[in-house]
């Protein structure tokens, strides 16, 4: 049988193949050479994690994740790459010790969190999310957590008039 | 190994993938893009939770809301403040990025 002791329903197969699709895109963003490359890698990922989302139960998250992740912030970084200029393969090997570094440190990370994943046990939930989600996240938006709501758009406000000051180019010659 | 174990689990791979990329790549656009992905995780953890946990929710799913909408806000600003950085130093390697003022 299963090692995880884990059943076979279509809810984890389809979860194995969307998960499998979300570390492929996170390797191969990593390995890739080229910068576009990785951004297209990443928007693959993000698509993934998508329907990760909906596999959940989370409609409407999801299509915000498609909307600003892959819309939006995707984008925007291909904008800056090709507002930028990117020496691609020169000088991309080079520092062994960081990179073993950062990889021990990391597996180390994923260890600890492997380890209290497994060690922990986890209650099996008494009720179920209601069925129409789209509808009680408006609901709740706009009653419970109407104040964080607002502070957000004040926050989403700030930062895009900060990046639009930021970004203008200067008059004065470089 | 329940189902809210699996999704835990490749929250903790694509955060560890994400953490090793803001490590050791040089290019600032990756490792914005790798703070992306470390988000997104946490994103999935949240959202996990949100119908696993032991009383499910909607709040998990809007906390992960804020946290799109904030990621995106960092997004922009980051991308701003590359822009920037690029326009005096001329370069997107962030070993360069050494000193704030000209």
């Amino acid at each position: 049988m299963f090692p995880f002791n884990l059943n076979p329903t279509g809810e984890f197969f389809a979860f194995f193949a969307l998960a499998v699709c979300a570390i492929t895109g996170a390797v191969m963003a990593l390995s890739l050479a080229k910068v576009v490359h990785t951004a297209l890698s990443l928007a693959f990922t993000f698509v993934s994690l998508a329907g990760l989302f909906i596999l959940l139960g989370a409609e409407f998250v999801a299509f915000v994740q498609v909307l600003i992740y892959v819309g939006a912030v995707t984008i925007l970084m291909i904008f800056g790459i090709m507002m930028t200029k990117h020496r691609d393969e020169e000088r991309e090997r080079g520092r062994p010790l960081l990179e073993t570094l950062a990889a021990v440190f990391c597996l180390c990370l994923f260890g600890i969190l492997f380890f209290a994943i497994r060690s922990a046990g986890f209650p099996v939930p008494e009720t179920a999310l209601p069925a129409d989600n789209t509808t009680e996240i408006g609901t709740l938006l706009f009653t419970k957590y109407a104040v964080p709501f607002e502070l957000v758009s004040v926050l989403l406000t700030a930062a895009f008039i900060g990046a639009v000051a930021l970004a203008k180019r200067e008059e004065e010659p470089a | 190994m329940s189902m809210l174990a699996s999704y835990l689990t490749l929250a903790a791979v694509l955060f560890c993938i994400g953490l090793y990329g803001v490590l050791t790549k040089r290019n600032a656009v990756v490792v914005l893009l790798c703070i992306e992905l470390m988000l997104g995780a946490v994103n999935l953890n949240l959202i996990a939770f949100a119908k696993y946990g032991v009383v499910p929710s909607l709040a998990g799913q809007i906390f992960s809301l804020f946290a799109i909408t904030v990621a995106a806000a960092e997004a922009a600003v980051g991308i701003a403040v590359l822009i920037v950085l690029y326009r005096s130093r001329a370069t997107v390697n962030v070993d360069e990025y050494d000193r704030l003022g000209r």
